[in-house]
């Protein structure tokens, strides 16, 4: 697979650093999960991937290129990145969001197209939520504004996902859905880079794990295979056991506090 | 879905035939009706040879009374309806106006102090616009400087900033002589468009070009910088760049507007509310909407207020009269979520 994103020994935070030492690279249909307990750094390295917050050494390189270099819209359609909390004052509907995806690829003073609609609405399609077209964005559920949101993202063609806690708001039958959808959306080539707070995620979709905690982190290719339970218990601080279980001939990992 | 947009679009022509028949129905309002054959007789006689049997004061009815006033409606109407919209996009807030970032009262004491000082017309607009625009600089300097709660720092900034202008005011008019400056300057408070003439309306072209213009091409993102910064941003969009632009266009057509009719209170407001109650939040339809209903809106008060007593009622006390109540019935009827 073709190798897109780059990070090099990247320091990031705000005013002071907090996280440092970041390295990583990601293909096209990655996986790259991220874990670490609450303020270890997750969402502060995942607006600094999408270019939110300016890093204080190193470098986000996409195709070869330093993201600080390009304007906006050209971001825009690389990246896409999908917050912990959105919502809006407005009330939007959900094809009037998805739609909005679009926005790095109009011209100076112009509207969608129909063109852009029809993308829209197949996005919408493709994550089978055709329904929420006409739903008022700011009045449904937080699954559905996830899914709208992704949507969004679909609509604008970029190769890279950043998620902050995509399965946050959902309960857990729309958590294995959501995170299926995720599967077939690398599986088309798009290289999803998510924060989460399961570690099973990470052992069960993730292609690479990154294990942020104390200000560094530690990376983990195929976390099905090589997440160890000192990697989690240094993580959460706590004593865990991984426990391997097989379903429909397909081992499996589990982790579990104890 | 597609029909369902382009029913949206067919309010802006209902709406703009709406304008266009009131438009045409105010020449008949006043002490001397001009009827509505009658009138395009005598506009076609500007270009075209017809026969003038009509008296000479008709036309002088027409272009020299009712023509700069009827514009000045539309015009002053559908800017701070524009203005209201745009505001509470990018302020991500429904009950900005120009009110309440203390355009007006800014603009109210730059008038007061031009009157104060003896100036001619041109200088009291002048200084009226310059007030205007100082005022939503400091609202907007001090609000940035407020780091907690963006959208109640600057309401409650534009409350400070706007009281402190108001003060100021009633100082001036404490101070002014109360046979001649004091009446001047309450009636100019009061917001009105009676002593209008049609060199009043050759500045027009100015705002439109730098401010509504830009406006108007910007409009579809505006939906955008309505969300939260950091998606409208990876969505694609400079956002300080085009908050600049857009706060800057919007303030320019707000003083200008507000510098030649006073201070005409609750438009900004109602009027973007009312057009998103019937088209919906996206920009791109909202914002031709709220232009059109502003316009339409004002001049149909401005006609009532000279047409209901034989003394003209201030423009700014009729809009308040009527805007409020309005404004209550759309908020008690409002669509929940």
């Amino acid at each position: 697979m073709r190798k897109i994103l780059r990070i090099e020994s990247l320091d990031c935070g705000y005013k002071n650093i907090i996280v440092k030492d970041i390295s990583f690279t990601g293909e096209e249909g990655d996986i790259i999960c991220i874990l670490g307990s609450n303020g270890s750094g997750k969402s502060t390295l995942i607006k600094t991937l999408a270019g939110l917050l300016v890093p204080h050494k190193g470098q986000v390189m996409v195709n070869n290129e330093n993201i600080r270099s390009w304007s906006w819209q050209k971001r825009a359609k690389n990246i896409a990145y999908i917050p912990q909390y959105f919502n809006s004052t407005f009330q939007f509907t959900g094809l009037d969001i998805v739609v909005m995806g679009r926005t790095s690829y109009l011209r100076l003073g112009l509207a969608p197209k129909e063109s852009d609609y029809e993308i829209a609405k197949k996005a919408m399609e493709r994550l089978n939520i055709s329904h929420l077209q006409d739903r008022i964005y700011s009045s449904m559920s937080g699954g559905e504004r996830q899914l709208v949101k992704i949507a969004q993202a679909l609509a604008q063609e970029a190769k890279i996902l950043l998620m902050d806690e995509p399965t946050n708001n959902l309960d857990f039958g729309n958590q294995i859905t959501m995170l299926n959808y995720l599967k077939e959306l690398s599986e088309m080539g798009i290289l999803i880079i998510m924060a989460t707070h399961f570690p099973d995620q990470a052992l069960s979709y993730g292609t690479k794990a990154l294990l942020v905690s104390q200000g560094e982190g530690k990376l983990v290719i195929n976390p099905r295979e090589n997440i160890v339970e000192e990697d989690l218990e240094k993580l959460y601080d706590l004593q865990i056991k991984i426990l391997d279980y097989h379903i429909n001939n397909e081992n499996r990992k589990v982790c579990v506090p104890f | 879905m597609k029909e369902f947009k382009i029913n949206k679009k067919n309010y802006i022509k209902y709406f703009f035939l709406l304008l266009v028949f009131i438009f045409l129905v105010s020449f008949r309002i006043g002490r001397y009706p001009v009827p509505i054959k009658l009138l395009f007789r005598v506009i076609g006689s500007r270009f075209l040879p017809v026969s003038r049997n009509w008296d000479s004061t008709i036309e002088t009815v027409i272009f020299q009374i009712r023509m700069p006033r009827i514009i000045a409606s539309v015009f002053v109407g559908a800017s701070l309806s524009l203005a209201g919209a745009v505001y509470q996009g990018v302020f991500k807030n429904p009950l900005v106006s120009p009110d309440i970032l203390g355009v007006s009262s800014g603009a109210g004491f730059g008038a007061a102090l031009g009157i104060l000082l003896s100036f001619n017309k041109i200088g009291i607009q002048l200084s009226a616009f310059s007030f205007g625009i100082l005022s939503v600089l400091l609202v907007y300097y001090f609000s940035s400087k407020i780091k907690e709660s963006p959208i109640l720092s600057l309401l409650i900034v534009g409350v400070l900033i706007g009281s402190a202008f108001t003060s100021l005011t009633s100082l001036i008019k404490y101070m002014a002589d109360s046979n001649n400056k004091l009446p001047t300057i309450s009636f100019w408070l009061m917001g009105g468009l009676s002593d209008l003439v049609m060199r009043d309306l050759e500045k027009i072209w100015i705002p439109i070009i730098f401010g509504i213009l830009p406006l108007y091409l910007l409009r579809w993102r505006i939906n955008i910088l309505s969300l939260d910064e950091d998606e409208a941003k990876t969505l694609g969009l400079d956002t300080r760049k085009l908050r600049l632009v857009i706060i800057v266009s919007s303030t320019l057509i707000t003083a200008f507007a507000v510098s030649i009719s006073g201070l005409v209170g609750w438009v900004g407001l109602l009027i973007p509310h009312l057009a998103r109650q019937i088209v919906g939040p996206d920009y791109e339809v909202l914002l031709p909407t709220s232009m059109l209903l502003g316009a339409s809106y004002l001049l149909a008060i401005d006609n009532i207020s000279r047409a209901i007593t034989s003394v003209e009622i201030p423009l700014g006390i009729m809009t308040s009269l009527i805007g409020v109540p309005i404004f209550l019935l759309i908020l008690l009827n409002k669509r929940p979520g």
